[in-house]
């Protein structure tokens, strides 16, 4: 990310790619074979409900106009009408994106929690039990589909033994982690898998490092150097990956929302396409996008705070 | 000969490595005595280095086979090889120091340079961070760094190759060491900034009477500023003595390549290489390690199973047959920007 | 070798760092994970293109008499789904599908992906250029999100699901192979290549690509997993296959219904997706410790 030089050209960047990203998914809609106004009104398609949708999508104007309209409705923060709900796009998806927030941070959580210290220790303790065991363990984890996962969670947990709900978002704080914990911890495990992988490499290269040598020589207890020097230093590989696949995280969500029946944009998503109500997939795909390059802005900036080098680059 | 500070005696360091066992330090024994500076020098692989790494426990524990002794003399007669990760600690920055060849590796880039200074000095010193932070500031001077105070806040990066080795100087003596180990400190340098650093080391050793062992490849190096010389080939010491000694009247052919490699003030022809390269030290040859480069080298040389012979006493020694035919050289003296 | 070495305490040490040298040197250890890998592949595949000599029952065939019998009934390995279904007749069958699009989508990914990134980072300037914007904006979105979003436009079916991956995958392989291509052309031998007149394309097919295709072929397997997991991830959401195709997904996301009284319906479709993507990982591991210096 310190490709980019400085602060205001990062901005730039992330303009024009929010700029991109409305593009694409406006163009999404074109992608419908046919006559969309048909797509979407199936059976009870009239005449007129078909004019209606025509206009209101502007479907008889020229190419360039409809995306003017488009953007013009963004603007004024309205991602159009859902056929389904009756109402606007936007209220629908706002209703939708507290339970997904949620799991998404909760789920970045966890991720950390698990992996920081699997992965120091594998790496610290290269080729011994806790890197073996990790790396069974993980590279199972990896291969297991996240929503079967979710299912055998519900399994164990859920059904025989009757530790956690199987459904819902509970209410209150609390309650949110109650219910979401074992969505959450589906998703991080196999966030885990990289992550650790990540910081395993990451600490046994820092430990060849001559600093750490420095930092030995000056006669400090071997737990401070692992702290001060190899960690500190090591885990910054791992803040750039774990940015990089926050995309498979929010992937997660859609999946898991639909196991554990979260009232999130995951589960909209899914229903709009059967539902075939394409502005709210339309939007719920522009809200996703625009998350992640909240996201990615976020961890350029904890880049910066971490390591002195790309902060002056960044004009930090 | 000074009172000793430490005694290697026969010091072994094997690494298991993928392709075999490496011999890199075979068979070393030398003192060092009090505020002595002897250098080691050799080509790379040699051994130098590795043996300094022994000496502290800075060798990877899981392949490095280690044995001998090393005795560092106020701490006792136990060798410090067996000795447990507290003791180390407790003698490492206090007592044995040692810097680095590339500065800008061998500090923590997201760690300004004052912090790292300072957890040197709260190593073995139960100070306030106040104190702490002044003592800091007062080494970087002696150091020779400028306004110390504002270029405490910087980062590694944000210094030069020169001002940071001066700042790893510091931290080396941050806990008044009696023994300092310098690996190649100034090979990464470009040549003015070595003599200030030489120079620093120099003064600083004078200063604190701490003995030093200095190891380079660059024997010019070494003839500045040693008492004493080893000369290290393929992990065992093939010559020793007072540096004046060895310069000007070498013992051992490898020391005289050494010495013909140097370019000399008014030499004009060609540099003379040493011909051939170092052998492997996983299967080391029997006899002599330097015959096949050998100028002197004969059938008996491929098969005598070396040792060092006293040649003068028993601080000078050489591990050669032919020792007294090496040629002299009382003119040479290290090559200097003039 | 001559004697002169044997002395007494370096003759100790060296026993013991032989000992530790041999144990690090075992090759075999280290084309382990490759060999475990390709043998599962290989059982795999086998178990599923012989599917019609090892089960009976076609996969659809339904059985009034015999829903929701459990694994080890006899006739039914695997148990029967709530049509009594053969279980392992459609995990078999199923396989096809999953399988074919580990291989199918990936595959033309990779050829894709991999030739325009090295195009791209070849010619650099404004194709570059042109080319990370593009990378930028995929990666912008999340990529299950994008590819149910395709497939929502063009209607759920198997070869909506390729078509959807083909427009969404290559770019990963694109951003990699770009990167490595960059670095390439600075080498020696690019430069030397083209100073002795080599074309263009011949310097990047001849000389550039074979070196550098290990990254990407490590990352093939990789994604492999992914599109495996992405089919039955849009199986499961009803968006890949559809019924009554045997597909490891859609058994899957039948079986939650069942999961009080048949837990084996969810769970053993599942078992396969791990078998397989295991086989993967493995497989991009081996080669990985082996094209690499490795850490191991």
């Amino acid at each position: 990310m310190s490709r980019f030089g400085s602060l205001p050209r990062r901005l730039v960047h992330v303009v024009i790619v929010l700029f991109g990203i409305t593009l694409v998914t406006f163009f999404l809609l074109r992608l419908i074979p046919g006559d969309p106004a048909l797509a979407i009104l199936g059976s009870s398609y009239t005449h007129a409900r078909a004019q209606a949708i025509d206009s209101g999508l502007g479907l008889n104007r020229p190419i360039w106009s409809q995306y003017a309209l488009f953007m013009n409705r963004l603007f004024h923060g309205s991602l159009g009408f859902s056929f389904f709900y009756h109402e606007s796009a936007t209220t629908v998806i706002l209703n939708h994106i507290p339970p997904t927030l949620f799991l998404i941070a909760y789920s970045a959580v966890l991720a950390a929690l698990i992996s920081l210290p699997i992965g120091f220790f594998a790496g610290l303790r290269r080729g011994r039990a806790v890197d073996q065991v990790s790396r069974v363990f993980f590279t199972l984890s990896f291969a297991m589909p996240a929503f079967w996962l979710g299912i055998i969670f519900i399994l164990i947990f859920s059904v025989h033994l009757p530790v956690f709900p199987i459904s819902g978002f509970g209410s209150g704080l609390v309650g949110h982690l109650y219910y979401l914990f074992l969505p959450a911890l589906t998703i991080s495990l196999g966030f885990s898998t990289v992550l650790v992988r990540s910081l395993r490499t990451s600490t046994i290269t820092t430990l060849r490092a001559e600093f750490v040598d420095t930092a030995q020589m000056k006669g400090i207890a071997w737990s401070q150097v692992l702290r001060r020097h190899v960690f500190r230093n090591a885990v910054l590989a791992v803040v750039a990956v774990y940015g990089v696949n926050l995309a498979y995280l929010i992937s997660g969500t859609v999946l898991v929302e639909n196991v554990f029946s979260l009232p999130g944009l995951g589960t909209l998503l899914v229903n709009s396409v059967s539902d075939r109500d394409y502005p709210v997939v339309q939007g719920v795909t522009l809200v996703f996008a625009v998350l992640i390059v909240g996201i990615n802005l976020l961890t350029d900036v904890a880049q910066a705070a971490l390591d002195p080098r790309i902060g002056q680059e960044i004009g930090t | 000969m000074s009172a000793p500070l430490l005694t290697v005696r026969d010091l072994r360091s094997y690494l298991a490595t993928d392709q075999g066992v490496v011999r890199a330090v075979d068979g070393v024994s030398f003192t060092v005595g009090e505020a002595e500076i002897v250098g080691i020098v050799g080509e790379s692989g040699s051994g130098k280095s590795v043996t300094c790494r022994t000496i502290v426990g800075l060798m990877p524990s899981g392949m490095t086979h280690i044995s001998g002794e090393v005795i560092y003399h106020p701490h006792g007669d136990a060798s410090i090889l067996t000795a447990r990760q507290a003791e180390l600690q407790s003698l490492r920055g206090s007592q044995l120091a040692m810097i680095f060849q590339d500065p800008m590796t061998a500090l923590n880039p997201v760690v300004n340079v004052g912090d790292q200074v300072i957890e040197a000095v709260q190593a073995h010193a139960k100070v306030s961070t106040g104190e702490a932070r002044s003592r800091a500031v007062s080494l970087l001077r002696r150091v020779g760094i400028p306004a110390p105070e504002q270029r405490m806040r910087d980062y590694p990066f944000q210094f030069s190759g020169g001002m940071l080795q001066r700042a790893l100087i510091a931290i080396a003596l941050a806990s008044s060491p009696r023994l300092l180990l310098a690996d190649e400190p100034t090979t990464s340098l470009d040549v003015i900034i070595q003599d200030q650093i030489l120079s620093l080391l120099l003064d600083l050793q004078q200063d604190t009477g701490m003995s030093m062992i200095l190891v380079s490849h660059d024997l010019a190096v070494i003839s500045e500023v040693c008492d004493r010389i080893l000369v290290m080939y393929a992990g065992q010491v093939v010559e020793e003595g007072p540096a004046a000694d060895v310069i000007t009247a070498p013992r051992h052919p490898y020391t005289r390549a050494l010495l013909d490699a140097v370019p000399q003030g008014e030499q004009r022809g060609q540099l003379r290489s040493i011909t051939g390269s170092p052998p492997s030290l996983i299967d080391v040859p029997g006899g002599c390690r330097f015959a096949p480069r050998c100028r002197l080298a004969t059938q008996e040389c491929l098969s005598w199973e070396t040792e060092l012979i006293e040649i003068s006493g028993p601080g000078r020694l050489a591990r050669c047959l032919r020792h007294d035919e090496v040629e002299r050289s009382p003119q040479w003296q290290a090559s200097d920007s003039a | 070798m001559s004697a002169g070495w044997a002395a007494s305490p370096s003759e100790l040490l060296m026993k013991a760092a032989t000992r530790a040298s041999a144990r690090r040197r075992s090759a075999v250890r280290r084309r382990l994970t490759l060999i475990a890998g390709l043998a599962m592949l290989v059982l795999a595949i086998a178990a599923i293109t012989l599917a019609p000599i090892l089960v009976s029952q076609p996969p659809n065939t339904i059985d009034a008499l015999n829903t929701l019998a459990p694994p080890l009934t006899p006739d039914h390995l695997l148990g029967t789904d709530q049509f009594g279904r053969d279980v392992l007749s459609r995990i078999l069958y199923g396989g096809r599908i999953d399988l074919a699009i580990a291989f199918g989508a990936t595959s033309v990914t990779l050829v894709s992906g991999t030739i325009i990134g090295l195009v791209a980072g070849y010619l650099g300037g404004r194709w570059d250029s042109v080319l990370m914007r593009i990378v930028d904006l995929f990666f912008a979105f999340p990529f299950l999100v994008l590819v149910i979003a395709i497939i929502a436009m063009l209607g759920p079916s198997i070869f909506n699901m390729f078509v959807a991956i083909w427009i969404t995958s290559w770019v990963a392989y694109a951003r990699i192979m770009r990167a490595q291509t960059v670095v390439a052309k600075r080498q020696q031998y690019v430069l030397a290549a083209r100073a002795l007149g080599y074309g263009r394309l011949r310097v990047m097919f001849r000389h550039i690509l074979p070196n550098f295709a290990s990254a990407v072929i490590i990352f093939s397997m990789v994604d492999a997993v992914g599109n495996i997991i992405l089919a039955a991830s849009l199986g499961f959401l009803g968006l890949g296959a559809q019924p009554p195709a045997p597909e490891w997904g859609t058994m899957i996301s039948d079986g939650q219904n069942y999961i009080l009284s048949a837990w084996w319906l969810a769970t053993i479709p599942g078992l396969a997706v791990v078998f397989v993507g295991i086989a993967f990982s493995l497989i991009g591991d081996g080669l990985a410790d082996l094209l690499r210096a490795g850490d191991r």
